[in-house]
């Protein structure tokens, strides 16, 4: 489901990561953004307000992060692409309604540039402590899409996986970005060949149910004649809120878990570097994917057979391809901004030793460290 | 609400989940009869709503599109939805917790981008659906099951409030006054920008019963006669006047 490029005849461009993202969201035809600026995403807002204004949209600047993604649910439903983008404390702020967007099958986009937190922590450094928020921020039981970028192209490319991946499911999808790869400046190719998913706008069906446990239902907007009853509350699959009825609200919670659960391999995305004759790798993500790719090689340099598995999508987990990396390894080490959040879920699936590399000073992990840290641990 | 009301409202539906006594059907009547009156299609219409008893007066009973929110967030909501498709007539229906406490500050920078909503807050003065707590609203020395001797704060003025931050245009009637009430919503909507009609709508259940003694036609009389028109309000001084109800339309 990853937005790959068909072909790029188109020049490289010297672009911030933040601005690529934005770039993405008008490609993939955002059309609306709701946002309160915070460091370290601002350059998001700023950029695809720009882009709002030449080119035709709707950008608003709103009170607070609450009203920015409610305005943002309320327009998705108007049948137009939206987004937000935020940083820890306002990704916090916006969990309540992340809930009420996933409960109602709402598209939309939300781009999180980590910084280092908890609280207002390191404004302005980077951080990768919010890969467990954007999984199990909300009360209640949530499946959302995550996309981790590790470079200024994937700001781009993955923004644009992210709207694919939201309209194909109806599932709030996020970019989870951090400060170094959002503030980062590197050649980027726009293309402009992507495939571009739009969600199923007819009437034909109830808007929250389908017959098959895993299916998506269709999603008629506001204005088209459809009387659309949409609610946070338990709904039935015409949204009339049945707030008191066990079945349905059972049947709810396990279809919006099956749209997400059933489709793991046709959602996940990873990247593999070395891992054919590997005997350690590394699960990295995002900008601690970039340290761990230049251990590897600094590794194998030094004969040792070092790999990489990096997950493109993070949410659902990439069980499947860490098991069966697992399986051939003799150890798995996972580099993170956090003290040890993903190496935590990589225990779940794997038996071998699960080295976890911690760091939450608001820098990037040096290779070097990565590198000793393997050494030691044999 | 009169059969003439009955294309509006949603097949099937058995009633409405009100408390008896309960002003909420009288102000859905007048919402109704003020879109009737101003021939809205149905298809342009959407309602928003937060979380309370006042936010189900559209949701489900409108059939319209209907937008039930989170608690306090039916204006940011709503302002996505009308800068999104600025041709629906966006109307938001919900309480005076929801709107002027835990959503009070989508409500003021709403009037201040003069959005073209109209908002229309349903204002019982007391949080009705979780049992009867103190609200924004609730009028000094009221009881509530969490001042159960009486409020010692202040209660918000809804229509200045709202000026103040910009709207166009504020009303403030009673559900006894339904002809009143429904032609300032009539009024309201026919206003480009933001524009603000407080029902006040009595709470038998929870304000009611703990405040004044006897049946629930003596809570109505009670509401009727705290409501005052500006002169009279003038005459007042601001202590008393808060413990009135100044009813009429007014503009910046």
């Amino acid at each position: 489901m990853s937005a790959k490029p068909v072909s790029s005849p188109k020049p490289k461009v010297l672009m911030q990561g933040n601005v690529a993202a934005a770039e993405g969201a008008y490609r993939a035809g955002c059309r609306f953004f709701a946002g309160y600026p915070i460091t370290p995403s601002s350059e998001i807002m700023v950029r695809t307000g720009e882009l709002l204004k030449e080119k035709g949209g709707t950008f608003v600047q709103m009170e607070d992060e609450i009203a920015s993604i409610g305005a943002v649910i309320g327009a998705s439903w108007t049948g137009v692409k939206a987004m937000t983008a935020t940083s820890g404390p306002g990704f916090s702020l916006m969990q309540e309604c992340l809930g009420y967007a996933y409960f109602t099958e709402t598209p939309l986009v939300l781009i999180d540039v980590q910084r280092a937190g908890p609280a207002t922590g390191q404004a302005t450094h980077v951080g990768q402590g919010d890969v467990m928020q954007v999984r199990y921020g909300s009360h209640g039981d949530v499946f959302p899409i995550a996309l981790c970028p590790w470079s200024v192209q994937e700001m781009y490319d993955l923004t644009i996986a992210a709207f694919n991946l939201s309209e194909r499911y109806r599932v709030p999808t996020f970019v989870v970005a951090d400060e170094a790869v959002g503030h980062l400046r590197e050649n980027v190719v726009l293309h402009d060949d992507f495939e571009i998913f739009n969600r199923n706008r007819s009437g034909a069906g109830d808007p929250f149910g389908h017959d098959a446990p895993d299916g998506v239902p269709p999603m008629p907007a506001y204005g088209d004649g459809a009387a659309l009853l949409v609610t946070g509350s338990t709904h039935d699959s015409r949204g009339y809120r049945k707030v008191d009825d066990p079945k349905v609200h059972e049947a709810l919670v396990t279809r919006l878990m099956r749209k997400t659960m059933d489709h793991v391999e046709e959602i996940g995305d990873v990247d593999e570097y070395m891992l054919d004759d590997a005997e350690v790798a590394f699960f990295a993500y995002g900008i601690s994917a970039r340290s761990a790719l230049a251990a590897v090689n600094r590794l194998r340099a030094k004969g040792v057979r070092a790999g990489l598995l990096r997950p493109r999508v993070l949410w659902p987990f990439p069980a499947p391809q860490l098991q069966a990396l697992g399986a051939r390894v003799r150890s798995l080490f996972v580099p993170e901004l956090n003290k040890g959040m993903i190496a935590g879920v990589c225990r779940e699936y794997v038996t071998v030793p699960v080295h976890a590399i911690n760091q939450c000073n608001g820098k990037a992990l040096s290779p070097d460290k990565l590198v000793a840290f393997v050494e030691e641990h044999p | 609400m009169t059969r003439a009301m009955e294309p509006y409202l949603r097949g099937g539906l058995k009633g409405t989940p009100f408390c008896p006594g309960c002003g909420h059907g009288v102000l859905l009547g007048a919402v109704l009869r003020a879109v009737d009156r101003l021939k809205i299609k149905r298809e342009d219409l959407l309602f928003v709503s937060g979380i309370g008893c006042a936010a189900w007066i559209p949701s489900p009973n409108i059939a319209a599109d209907t937008l039930h929110t989170l608690h306090g967030r039916a204006v940011a909501f709503a302002t996505g939805a009308k800068l999104a498709r600025p041709e629906l007539t966006t109307i938001v229906v919900s309480g005076d917790g929801d709107l002027t406490s835990i959503g009070g500050n989508h409500l003021i920078h709403a009037a201040r981008r003069d959005v073209d909503l109209t908002v229309i807050c349903a204002n019982n003065q007391i949080y009705g659906m979780t049992g009867g707590q103190t609200a924004s609203t609730t009028p000094i020395g009221a009881k509530t099951a969490t001042d159960p001797t009486g409020n010692r704060w202040r209660p918000f003025d809804t229509v200045s409030l709202v000026l103040s931050a910009g709207a166009r245009y504020a009303a403030r009637f009673p559900v006894t006054q339904p002809g009143r009430l429904s032609a300032a919503i009539e009024t309201a909507l026919s206003i480009k920008g933001f524009t603000f009609v407080e029902a006040i709508s009595p709470c038998p259940t929870q304000f009611g019963r703990r405040n004044i003694a006897g049946d629930v036609s003596k809570l109505y009389d009670a509401i009727a006669a705290l409501c005052i028109d500006e002169e009279q309000a003038r005459a007042m001084d601001f202590d008393t006047r808060l413990l009135h109800f100044v009813t009429g339309e007014f503009r910046p």
